[in-house]
């Protein structure tokens, strides 16, 4: 007798297949080594550490990923993608996240700049502010 | 390129944090180039770098900040050009990369920029001040130029991520880079084994989530600490920011926590060449330098 045991729907949905095309990235590479999260300097600050966002992604577990903390915490310092075994580059996995969450039309930007203290503002580096609005907004 | 007669000046893009906050890091690198006998020249019009390279395969309008840049440079007449901030380096030479090798991104680009006169083709080269001084100058010629060894001097160097990911773009050893600890040691300082000198600082969350920046600071500079050092010296304007100005919350958050100046590694040379007070604007510098340095004689 064939058995067809089917784990999730959603492998090989259209968001699986999307994430894979932004990020450049084949998702099944991973077999979770886990080496990714261990060096994440970020990974304290986490909801779903990266090794477990690649697993959901696999999944095509669309909704907990675009609502988890981590896709907005991860700061692309690339050590994960350094280090990976599999050359997967799990910051642009990330990233996509990210982008389809900011594209989707809704504008909900993780950043409100005007909320800041005009001394906040003045003090901080040009780069500080320019690279978390290129993050954090739509 | 133009006649090999002329000599050519190396053009150099300071980027907006060192026409801003990072002043110290400008001036400290324009006057150590002199006294090194580089000729820089500021690039004409330059615009932001973008500050960061999109992950996204798809996101090629953040590749035109960079490109206008590198476009700029061609209309100065180089192939090269040379600058001291590590965010701008790392997001002027990826975006180089990928529209080197992406050619349709590029004409894409390129059409977009439909008013320039000048298309860009992939034909400039991006250096970073660190590779510049020991491919080009050498730190040993780096050396000879010392007017005031650093003698007794510990210091940390603290790389972050820009300098040495990814790996297309580091200049030295991804996981263990010593150039700005061979560059300390032209100077006559102790570099000293810094475990934490490629972890994130935490990067922009300096913007919204200060409180991760003031943690990260703790493990960073608890680290350079348990070297015994006087400073740490940075290569990023953000680095520097979130390591110099969120001392304060760190050691709010570790009463252990002990401060330690942040320097940019080109005001470090700026001391060991002599170019004078105006060229390290250490009042810009948020832990001030002077009692560090007074402490070796320095001063």
């Amino acid at each position: 007798m064939n058995t067809t045991v089917r784990l999730s729907s959603s492998i090989g949905s259209a968001f699986v297949a999307k994430i894979e095309k932004i990020s450049g990235q084949k998702l099944l590479a991973c077999y979770q080594c886990g080496k990714c999260s261990a060096g994440c300097p970020m990974a304290a600050y986490m909801d779903i550490l990266p090794n477990q966002i690649i697993r959901m992604a696999q999944l095509g577990m669309q909704k907990q990923l675009l609502a988890s903390r981590t896709i907005w915490t991860c700061v692309s310092c690339l050590t994960c993608n350094s280090r990976c075994p599999k050359n997967i580059k799990i910051a642009e996995v990330i990233e996509s996240l990210r982008e389809t969450a900011l594209r989707d039309g809704q504008r909900n930007d993780r950043l409100k700049i005007w909320e800041l203290s005009p001394e906040a503002r003045g003090d901080l580096p040009p780069i500080a502010t320019i690279s978390a609005m290129r993050k954090l907004t739509s | 390129m133009g006649s090999e007669n002329i000599p050519m000046k190396l053009i150099y893009y300071p980027g907006c944090s060192l026409k801003n906050s990072a002043r110290n890091f400008d001036v400290s690198t324009v006057s150590s180039m002199a006294q090194l006998d580089v000729e820089i020249e500021e690039l004409e019009r330059w615009n932001c770098c973008g500050t960061v390279h999109a992950l996204g395969s798809d996101n090629v309008m953040n590749r035109v900040a960079p490109v206008t840049n590198l476009i700029r440079v061609k209309e100065a007449q180089s192939n090269e050009f040379m600058t001291s901030c590590a965010m701008c380096y790392n997001t002027l030479k990826r975006a180089n990369n990928d529209v080197k090798k992406n050619p349709e991104k590029l004409a894409t680009i390129n059409d977009f920029l439909s008013l320039e006169t000048t298309k860009y083709e992939g034909d400039v080269d991006v250096l970073h001040l660190l590779e510049y001084l020991r491919d080009r100058v050498g730190f040993d010629k780096v050396a000879e130029k010392v007017k005031k060894p650093l003698k007794g001097l510990r210091v940390a160097c603290y790389y972050g991520c820009m300098l040495v990911r990814p790996n297309e773009v580091a200049f030295d050893d991804v996981e263990n880079p010593m150039i700005m600890e061979n560059l300390v040691a032209a100077l006559g300082a102790t570099p000293v084994n810094f475990p934490l000198k490629t972890e994130c600082c935490g990067a922009y969350h300096a913007v919204g989530s200060p409180e991760i920046i003031a943690d990260r600071t703790d493990k960073i500079m608890g680290s350079a600490n348990e070297g015994n050092v006087d400073m740490v010296v940075v290569s990023c304007p953000m680095c520097a920011y979130n390591l110099d100005f969120r001392q304060d919350d760190a050691k709010r958050l570790n009463p252990d926590f002990k401060h330690l100046p942040v320097l940019y590694f080109t005001q470090l040379m700026a001391v060991a060449l002599e170019c004078g007070e105006d060229a390290l604007r250490f009042d810009l510098n948020h832990i001030d330098p002077v009692p560090a340095l007074a402490a070796r004689g320095l001063d």
